[in-house]
């Protein structure tokens, strides 16, 4: 794989230090499914693996992944480190830097089994961190600015590590392979989460890197996507004028901003974010009542830039429940089903039959029509305020040194 | 002494055989090539190669010819420089010339290929799925703020959301040309095209006829140095008022147009003494820095009651911090005009020698906006030139909101390019105040041809972004990762922010 970027503002190449994957934008296709049980009953991480792996077809061996949320109730205010180191190296290097921020509270080795098809894979540590008092206090940041400033460090200082999940009471498992195998060898039958959500991956180039699976993640939010995102150039131009950096090249990455600006920064309402990254037809808004009419024609005409147009599915997973949404005119497969307080959605039905035989209703959501499920009696969204600048948000999540220059917060 | 050294450009061919000499070749050149002794006569000098006698030849025997008179060759000293001097010998005069740039520039819309989908994203077609072009012009919010309904929605804040913005159909605009430059009839068919079109057209700085009152709600009224036309009733009458600080064939320069174009109708538009010569100053005499233009963009908005007002200026070295400071003056978009664009007259050297490329203000102007987060606050509008409906999707794939036509519409009213305009003697009725001549342009037939020129062009927009696999204009805005450079140079391609093909 080559190890050159591109940058617009800077020399034409340049070697990217420490970029895992392909310069260049991933293409490719995808299976999903997320589950979520809206009591707050926690259930076996078995369950998404039976969901995904009869997708089988939908992955080609190069990358599976889970997220489960409500896993670790033992450590339930903790933030939950999930770690990838290539060497010994890395490990003794990153673990200074957790050292140096956090109490750490619990340190092990993520347990694991060997499974047949899974090779190569790196030193996988978790870490239930608490942040040193002394130095929150001395930073005046919240303790999510104090994570993704230490995630940001780590991946972007410490060669040969990546932070693959952050936040609380939750984690992602994920690398190369088929998603069952990855699931095998986690061992996610053995954790209970309210919330899974679930990826295979069929990229049409060879990453062959862990980090690049999916869910792809910051602090708790995570995203698993099916599809490719033709406006991927004026999405991440867009996320530039608010200070983000979309260096890793994926989709996801931009589709993961997106909600973090219209959400958490511009705080609209979930319902109304989804309608701005999966607009209504000019035609359908113009027969709108006025009132309506007024808003989603101020909504479309902002968010213009914002919006996702090309097919794709997306399940975006948080502490407190799951939202999947469609593009605008459903061009990739997404099935929901309900049964009881359970919601699941998924790439295809056979997925659903397997681990919902019996739902209560089954239906295909509309294009750009989110499904939402919201666990009662929590509360939503729990990241409270990020005062760091986005740059930094994204360094935490690339890696990659070159993206953390200050970048200019509109 | 020779009266001039300059021979005749073209020479005017008759079919002896053919001719029926019926005269109509003398009685439609508005040049006078022609004289009639028992069969036309032409005078080769006078010829501009309009074609308006080829085109309305009834047995087609006209043939308008390069005069391939050989000149020993230098490729310092061109043919075209030599004449030059010669003329500027004769006249002591500075060298006129109208329609846009001709120099061989490179143009670096031909070295920029759009993206297609395949496999891993369906493309989509446009004859079977909604393929949308609306387009706001104007200022947006930076974030759209909600409140509940009390009914389980949401509206918006009170005084939230996108306000007097300008609604196109399609990303397109017809640019600015004013009346006196060109005639009532193009600016009628301008006028009826945009209101069937959902567009706009655009004043020029030459006021509003009374005649184009029906269709102001399609058209944008423009407030330049000389200030012909300009009364409040004037500023309100459009859906928007453009403050012209430059045209991008003659950037810097202002503008001149000869008393004898000066009709009572032209006088009383203007709103100055007929016969006079109507002389645009250079710069505004109200705008001498960024604080003035401020001022200006104000005064017009209080005057009819805030509605957009763009500034348009040419592409000029310094372009992107220059339409960062009229953003932050408050316009409300803001139109590039390239150095390739056209004019009604301008002289030579500043038409062939002045601006930069449209491509390169687009990219840097768009790139600034956002550098310092103020990309929402206004459009960029890019226009010359724009040559078709592929120029048009890569400057939107650079990142303008919409273009504006001005040379592609006259030459769909019949213009041939002969860089004539500023004589007034138009053979097709454009660029005109001849009764005779204007006569030539019905104003429905005129708007019927830039209806369907405009349609066409978005029909092959429609076609572009379905190839492209998105749904939306939005989504090709500013999407320069769908461009590729073919032979641009590196630094070029940093400029545009454009990859070279195969990264």
């Amino acid at each position: 794989m080559t190890a050159y970027d591109y940058h617009a503002n800077g020399s034409l190449f340049e070697p990217a230090r420490y970029t895992q994957e392909s310069p260049f934008k991933i293409h490719g296709g995808c299976g999903l499914m997320g589950i979520c049980d809206e009591s707050g009953t926690r259930f076996s991480g078995s369950v998404a693996i039976e969901a995904i792996a009869v997708q089988r077809d939908r992955g080609n061996g190069l990358g599976g992944g889970f997220a489960g949320y409500g896993i670790y109730p033992e450590f339930p205010d903790h933030f939950a480190f999930h770690m990838m180191y290539h060497d010994a190296k890395a490990k003794d290097e990153a673990e200074a830097v957790l050292e140096r921020f956090f109490q750490v509270d619990l340190a092990e080795p993520m347990p694991t089994r060997p499974v047949k098809g899974i090779t190569d894979a790196p030193l996988l540590w978790r870490y239930f961190l608490q942040p040193q008092p002394v130095k929150l206090a001395d930073l005046e940041m919240t303790p999510e600015d104090y994570v993704v400033h230490v995630v940001m460090l780590v991946n972007s200082t410490v060669d040969g590590a990546f932070v693959a999940s952050s936040g609380k009471n939750m984690g992602a498992f994920k690398g190369v392979g088929y998603p069952e195998e990855i699931g095998h060898y986690f061992q996610l039958e053995e954790y209970e989460g309210h919330t899974w959500v679930g990826h295979n991956r069929f990229p049409t180039n060879t990453p062959g890197w862990w980090g690049g699976a999916h869910p792809f993640t910051l602090l708790d939010w995570s995203i698993v996507h099916n599809g490719e995102i033709s406006s991927y150039g004026i999405n991440s131009r867009y996320l530039e004028t608010f200070g983000y950096k979309c260096t890793l090249g994926t989709d996801t990455e931009v589709a993961a901003y997106l909600f973090d600006l219209l959400l958490r920064r511009h705080k609209l309402p979930l319902e109304l974010a989804c309608k701005a990254l999966a607009p209504p037809l000019w035609e359908q808004i113009e027969r709108m009542p006025e009132e309506e009419r007024k808003l989603m024609t101020s909504l479309r005409a902002v968010y213009g830039p914002a919006m996702l147009n090309g097919p794709f599915a997306i399940v975006l997973g948080f502490n407190g429940g799951m939202v999947a949404l469609n593009d605008r005119i459903k061009l990739r497969p997404l099935i929901a089903a309900r049964k009881g307080d359970i919601l699941t959605v998924a790439s295809e039905e056979s997925a659903i039959r397997q681990i919902m035989p019996d739902p209560d209703a089954l239906w295909a959501p509309k294009a750009g029509e989110p499904v939402i499920a919201r666990i009662r009696g929590m509360e939503w969204p729990i990241h409270g305020d990020l005062h760091l600048p986005p740059s930094e948000i994204s360094c935490a999540v690339t890696g990659v040194l070159d993206s953390c220059e200050p970048a200019e917060v509109a | 002494m020779p009266a001039t050294f300059i021979q005749p450009e073209f020479k005017v061919d008759i079919d002896r055989d053919k001719c029926i000499k019926c005269g109509r070749c003398v009685q439609q050149c508005g040049w006078g090539v022609y004289s009639f002794s028992e069969r036309p006569i032409p005078d080769d000098s006078k010829c501009r190669a309009c074609h308006r006698c080829v085109t309305y030849c009834p047995v087609h025997c006209i043939t308008i010819k390069k005069n391939e008179l050989v000149f020993r060759e230098n490729d310092n000293w061109s043919p075209a420089l030599r004449k030059a001097v010669w003329r500027q010998s004769e006249t002591g005069g500075v060298m006129l010339t109208s329609m846009g740039n001709d120099k061989p520039y490179q143009r670096i819309f031909d070295s920029l290929v759009l993206d297609a989908c395949q496999v891993t994203n369906p493309s989509i077609d446009p004859l079977r799925e909604p393929m949308e072009l609306k387009t706001f012009i104007g200022r947006k919010p930076d974030s759209v703020e909600v409140e509940s309904d009390d009914k389980g929605g949401y509206r918006l804040k009170p005084g939230a959301g996108m306000t007097n913005n300008i609604g196109l159909a399609t990303p397109i605009m017809f640019g600015g040309m004013s009346y006196g430059s060109v005639s009532l009839n193009v600016h009628k068919s301008l006028a009826m095209a945009a209101s069937r079109l959902g567009i706009t057209m655009n004043t020029g700085e030459g006021g509003l006829h009374a005649d184009l009152y029906p269709y102001t709600d399609n058209v944008i009224v423009q407030c330049a140095s000389g200030r012909f036309g300009i009364n409040p009733d004037y500023l309100n009458r459009g859906v928007g008022i453009e403050i012209k600080v430059g045209q991008g064939a003659k950037p810097g320069i202002g503008g001149h147009l000869p008393g004898e174009k000066i009709n009572k109708e032209v006088s009383t538009t203007r709103m100055i003494p007929q016969g006079t010569d109507a002389i645009s100053p250079a710069p505004h005499h109200d705008i001498y820095s960024i604080e003035d233009l401020r001022q200006l963009i104000y005064a017009l908005k209080e005057a009819s009651g805030y509605k957009p007002v763009g500034v348009k200026i040419a592409a000029v070295h310094n372009v992107a911090a220059i339409a960062s400071g009229i953003v932050r003056a408050g316009a409300d978009y803001v139109y590039l005009d390239g150095f390739k664009g056209g004019t009604g007259a301008a002289p030579q050297i500043i038409r062939d020698h002045i601006g930069i490329p449209i491509e390169i203000a687009i990219a840097v102007v768009d790139q600034r906006l956002r550098d310092e987060g103020i990309r929402n606050q206004a459009s960029i509008i890019a226009a010359g030139s724009i040559r078709s409906s592929a120029d048009m999707a890569k400057a939107i794939a650079l990142g303008a909101d919409a273009v504006a036509i001005g040379s592609a519409a006259l030459i769909a009213l019949g213009c041939h390019m002969c860089q004539s305009c500023h004589t007034g003697c138009c053979s097709w009725g454009l660029t005109t105040q001849k009764p005779e001549l204007t006569r030539r342009l019905d104003p429905e037939w005129g708007a019927e041809r830039l209806t369907n020129l405009v349609h066409a062009w978005s029909h092959e927009l429609q076609e572009i972004l379905g190839a492209l696999g998105v749904n939306a204009v939005e989504s090709l805005r500013g999407s320069r990762e769908r461009l590729r450079a073919v032979g641009l140079d590196a630094q070029t391609c940093e400029i545009l922010g454009v990859k070279p093909a195969g990264l």
